[in-house]
């Protein structure tokens, strides 16, 4: 049970942290999983991939380092440039963490850029929802494409606020927060923070969440980085719940003129 | 007879089950998640499935990523 008062609900599940971290990156699990506790994320996304034949046996699980006792795990759809790829992706992901069904959908367009192909997403939204996924969609920051995701019946819409890994920060805020003024299910910026301000300025904008990697792994200290992405989540959220004052051209007194003795 | 497993030719016996190849391989008790020819083969099948000749397997676990 969360005792926050001001929680994020995903597909009717509530969490007390509105930072989503990946998992990819880390020198080694050990330092996953410290980033990821120093984040105090509660979601955390992973990847599937094909078990490598004949490694030792005996090597470490990711999930030992990120148990799904205590993590909600959310395995993505990354790598995957058509809509089937993404579909047997979470299928297997269902399999392997035993019926859970929230996933993150990734549907690739190019290499370079690492764009969402939006035809292919909404194909594969579409066949995943009807087969009872709940779908976290990662998208590009179109509003009208947001809202078409979030009508199919996606639980959370995550456009980009700039390229994976680009660490470009929030390059057009007036998207999101139309993506935002729209929504009925959870905006979550997926991709592009490159630092705590980034973070603070997509929460400040109204984002109900963010989900970030690189940011965190690629920093010199990733886990003095993902203490620093928890704070600037946390202080962005409650800027944007304060409402920040209006901008001025001019300036205006902090201290009383009345009473002055010179 | 020879199935294709994660993308690699594999000998295995005839009749085999998926549960064989788990214990083969060394993977009892891991999290993973097995595909036959695309569809999903559940674990609570493993000692019912048998292989075909030039079935195609993939054994996916979850790695980092974000």
């Amino acid at each position: 049970m969360s005792t926050n008062s001001d929680p994020l609900i995903i597909a009717g599940k509530e969490y007390s942290s509105r930072l989503l971290t990946g998992s990819g990156k880390y020198q080694d699990l050990e330092e996953t999983r410290l980033a990821t506790e120093a984040a105090e994320a509660e979601i955390v996304t992973v990847a599937i991939r094909r078990t490598n034949i004949g490694q030792n046996p005996d090597e470490p699980n990711l999930l030992d380092a990120l148990p799904p006792e205590k993590y909600t795990i959310l395995p993505n759809t990354a790598g995957c440039y058509t809509a089937d790829d993404a579909i047997r992706t979470c299928r297997l992901a269902r399999e392997l963490l035993d019926g859970h069904d929230l996933v993150k959908l990734e549907v690739l367009g190019d290499e370079k850029t690492l764009f969402p192909d939006v035809t292919e997403t909404l194909i594969a939204a579409e066949t995943l929802i009807k087969d009872g996924f709940k779908v976290m969609v990662y998208t590009t920051d179109d509003p009208l494409i947001a809202k078409r995701l979030e009508e199919m019946g996606c639980v959370a819409v995550m456009p980009l606020a700039a390229p994976i890994g680009s660490g470009l920060g929030i390059r057009n805020p007036y998207n999101i927060r139309l993506i935002i003024e729209n929504a009925n299910v959870p905006i979550l910026v997926d991709a592009g923070v490159g630092t705590a301000s980034d973070a603070a300025i997509a929460m400040e904008l109204g984002c109900d969440g963010i989900l970030m990697n690189t940011a965190i792994a690629a920093a010199q200290n990733p886990v003095l980085m993902a203490s620093a992405m928890k704070k600037a989540v946390q202080a962005g959220r409650e800027a944007f719940l304060a409402g920040r004052m209006p901008r001025k051209l001019y300036a205006s007194a902090s201290s009383p003129i009345d009473g002055t003795f010179f | 007879m020879n199935i294709m497993l994660n993308g690699e030719p594999y000998e295995i016996s005839e009749g085999a089950t998926a549960q064989n190849l788990i214990e083969q391989l060394e993977l009892v008790g891991k999290r993973l998640a097995m595909e036959v020819n695309q569809e999903i083969v559940p674990r609570s099948t493993f000692h019912e499935h048998q292989f075909q000749t030039d079935d195609h397997v993939e054994i996916v676990h979850a790695i980092g990523g974000g």
